[in-house]
This record gives structure tokens, sequence and C-alpha cells, in this order.
């Protein structure tokens, strides 16, 4: 009775609802893009009504804002955060220049796709996006999570093996520990 | 055996009252800060859907068994002393009897500072330096509310002869007053001290999550973060009613403990919102200042 699929899809339904509605957000504010969150936090935009807040660390986070371009060694920090965070989580890249490298496309130590590093729920577009477009990655987000659908972190587990090909490739001096799950 | 049973079920009455009286506070007092800052704000029951989804997160940290031990024990410690606070006046609603002898108030000041040794113990596990700058601040700041909250509390039980809750209680219920009026020098000091108590700014040098990143639970995520979160809440309740229950006479039925722990709950968030926050050096010495001579004052009303 408690393991047939109605009580546990009530169950991932109420998972769901407080999941979408309450992100733990970790902004690794790198990028110039991170002036715009100041804005989206406070007063004008209030993102907190959404349920959206800061978290201090990446253990408490659940929500990593990747705030536009990665040099290859803030690459190592950002990896090595994601692996911090605790299930579920999920990645939002935002600007340009985590979609395709955007005005640093051709510099010699950004990365140009995030994706390719680590997975990606979902992109906000622009150079740098404005709050409104910011509030709209949240709600994008939570349309996502309430349809079960933000599972980066469950194909991150699966194709490890190519995302570590991939962050070695840029990485000549290998920071991290190997896992064997 | 009857008793026992009628005990139980008190005891968890009692905890789910606290739960989510003080869950809903916090609520509330996040909507009061928005609304200060000139924002919506979350909804008011925002921090149960914080706690909920925090109790379903995975939580696959291990650092040493203190790190799992000392959130078990910050909420074991809430939870004891919430059950040496009488909730209701009198005999009360049955179900809200709690396990009051006459020491209690002296017990209670001394379990109310083990939740934040369990948190100190178990943040020390950790080893992440944040954690450790905490809970050095945290303690510091301890030692400076402690000291005029003791001191209200032993000038009141000087002045009344008793060292138990219901006592005092009793006291205000037959004399017609409140004990806020009868030693006022009393309630200012331990007022004051309980700025302190609750962390919330000016006084949040342990938690500053833009300084030491959220301190002593800055490698505590997901269920651990959940466990303190409603630790945190139910030590408010506990905080409010120990301080309507002496200083404010009790309250005979649910609806009036609601409102007076409220009236007494804005003081801290009032005082919170509009004031930014204090190094930890002028924390311990604000509370060194007026509120310790508040509470010499109190003790020498006490006794002449
Ligand atoms: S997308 Fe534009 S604003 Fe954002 S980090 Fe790149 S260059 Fe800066």
């Amino acid at each position: 009775m408690y393991n047939d699929n109605n009580a546990q899809t009530i169950v991932e339904y109420i998972k769901n609802f407080t999941r979408k509605n309450s992100l733990f957000m970790l902004a690794y504010g790198t990028g110039c893009g991170a002036i715009e969150l100041p804005a989206t936090l406070t007063s004008r935009y209030d993102a907190e009504r959404l349920g959206v807040r800061g978290a201090a660390t990446p253990r408490q986070a659940d929500l990593l804002l990747i705030t536009g371009y990665l040099s290859t060694k803030t690459l190592k920090r950002v990896i090595r955060v994601y692996e911090q965070m605790q299930d579920p989580k999920y990645v939002i890249g935002f600007g340009s220049c985590t979609i395709n490298g955007g005005m640093y496309w051709d510099s010699y130590n950004t990365i140009k796709m995030l994706d390719k590093y680590i997975p990606v729920d979902v992109y906000i577009n622009g150079c740098m996006p404005r709050p409104e477009s910011v509030i709209a990655g949240f709600k994008e987000l939570q349309r996502l999570i309430s349809e079960g659908k933000a599972d980066g972190a469950t194909k991150y587990k699966e194709n490890l093996d190519w995302y570590r090909e991939n962050q070695k490739k840029v990485l000549k001096n290998w920071p991290l520990v190997e896992y064997n799950w | 055996m009857n008793t026992i049973l009628f005990q139980l079920f008190g005891a968890l009455a009692t905890i789910l009252l606290a739960f989510t009286v003080g869950m809903f506070y916090g609520g509330i007092r996040r909507k009061i800060i928005a609304r200060i800052q000139n924002r919506v704000g979350p909804p008011i029951y925002q921090n149960f859907l914080d706690v909920i989804k925090l109790y379903s997160k995975e939580t696959s940290i291990h650092h040493g068994a203190m790190q799992h031990m000392g959130p078990v024990f910050a909420i074991t410690a809430s939870i004891t002393s919430l059950m040496f606070v009488p909730v209701l006046n009198g005999e009360g609603w049955f179900w809200f009897k709690n396990l009051n002898f006459s020491g209690d108030l002296i017990f209670l000041v001394y379990m109310m500072v083990f939740g934040s040794l369990g948190m100190a113990l178990g943040a020390g596990q950790t080893g992440n330096p944040n954690s450790a700058i905490g809970v050095t601040r945290g303690l510091s700041q301890m030692v400076g509310y402690e000291i005029p909250f003791v001191m209200s509390m032993v000038a009141l039980m000087a002045q009344f002869h008793t060292t138990s809750i219901t006592g005092l209680m009793n006291i205000q219920v037959q004399e017609n007053t409140w004990l806020m009026f009868s030693n006022p020098f009393a309630f200012i000091a331990a007022v004051l001290a309980m700025l302190g108590m609750f962390h919330y700014s000016p006084f949040d040098i342990v938690h500053a999550p833009a300084e030491v990143a959220s301190g002593p639970v800055s490698e505590f995520g997901g269920k651990y973060l959940g466990l303190m979160m409603s630790s945190g809440s139910i030590f408010a309740f506990v905080k409010l009613t120990l301080f309507v229950n002496i200083f404010m006479g009790g309250a005979a039925n649910l609806i009036e403990l609601v409102i007076k722990t409220f009236a007494l709950y804005l003081i801290p968030v009032l005082y919170g919102v509009t004031s930014p926050r204090y190094r930890t050096e002028q924390a311990i010495t604000y509370f060194w200042k007026w509120p310790l001579f508040f509470g010499v004052i109190a003790i020498l009303w006490a006794s002449f």
C-alpha cells in the first residue's frame, strides 16, 4: 500500500513542490554578470519572493549560478564546488559566455562551453542578462523541477567519464581526487 | 501507566506546537524584514518549505562522529529545555503538562547553553576555518549576554525566594501583577540579553554569511541544516515562552500565549532590521555596559 504508484507520485509531487519553491543559491560570481545579482536579490526585483535565497557555502546550496566566463583556473574551483554540493542540485549558466564563449570566444584561457564540464540545467541568455531575464531563468528552472526534468546531477553521475575527460583536457595538472563510484 | 502515556503525548504535542509557532515566527520575521526593505518578501510558510526540502535532500558528508552528533545535540538541548518551560498558566490545558520541579530555573539557565556547546563540538570536527571562527565568536558572545541574563534571573530568585518557574508564575497570578513591573530592571537586563540570544542582527556575528560563510553551520548541509533550523525554531519558542512566563504573567490559553510571545518577539526583530552588524568586540562590550548595569541594579532592587 505504501509503495504503490500513487503514494510515490504524491511524495514526489510534494518533494518537487518544496524543491522548486526553496532554492538556496550559490552565486559563483567571478564573471562580470555577477553585478546583476544584487539588483535581482534586493528591493527592486526581489527574488526572495520566489523562494530563491543566497546560501553561504556549497554544502547548503541547491543551485549553482555560474555568472559568465570561467578561466581554466576558476574552472577547478567550480568543479570542486559542484561536487561538494548535495543532491539534488542544479546549475544555471548565466550570460552568453557560458553558452558559446561570448566575447571571450577566442581567449586562450577561458572555457567556451560550460556544458562540456558540468551539466547545465538552464541557460540565461544575454551579455549581461538583466534581472528580468534572471528571474525568467529561475522560473524556467522551477518549471523543470516541478516536471522532474532538472536532472543535471544524474547526468553528471552517469557520464562522469566523459565530463572528466573534458575537464582534464583543459586542466593540465589535475587538482581533484579520483572517485570510484 | 496512564500518566506516563499522557506525559509522552503531552511532550509530543508541546514539541509540535513549539515547532509550528517557531517556524511561523521565522517566516513572519522574513516577511517583516522584506516589507521594511520595501520588498514583497517570501510567503510566511516559506520556512516550512525550506525545512521539508532540506530534510528531503541527500546528505553524504562525513567529517567524523562529532559532526553527525553536533546537530543532534542542538535539537536535544532545545527539546529538553522546552520540556522544562511550562507552556500555559496554572494547570493549563492538560496536553501541555511539563516536567517542572522546584529548581528548574537554575537548570534551564544551564540547559540553554548546552545546544551551543554541542554545535561548537560538531562544528569543530568539520575542520572548516569559518566554523572555528564562528564558534569562537559565538562562545565569546555567549559570555557577553549570559552575565546580564543570569543576573536578572538571580535577582528574581532572590526577590521572590523561589527557583521554580511555576513558583514565579503563581506569584504573578496571586498578586495580580507582572514581574516586569515588580522588578523592571531585571526585565530590561533580560530583554537586552535576549537580543544577543536570538543571534539576529546586530548580534549575528556568529552566522554572518558575508564574513564567515554562515559560521558553525558552514559545513552542514541537507538534513543537518534542517535539524538545526528546526532546533532554532523550537529554541526561539522556548526563549519567548520563558520570558512571557517569568515577566509577563504567563498565558491562560494559546491565543494569549501567541499574542504575548509575538509582542516580545518583535523587539529583537525590529531592533535587528534597523541595525547593521556589530564587530565581535563591539557586541561583547555592548552586553558588558548597559545590560550589566541594569543587572546590578536589579539585584540591588531585589535585596532592598
Ligand atoms: S556574458 Fe557578457 S557580461 Fe556575462 S561574463 Fe560574459 S562578457 Fe561578461
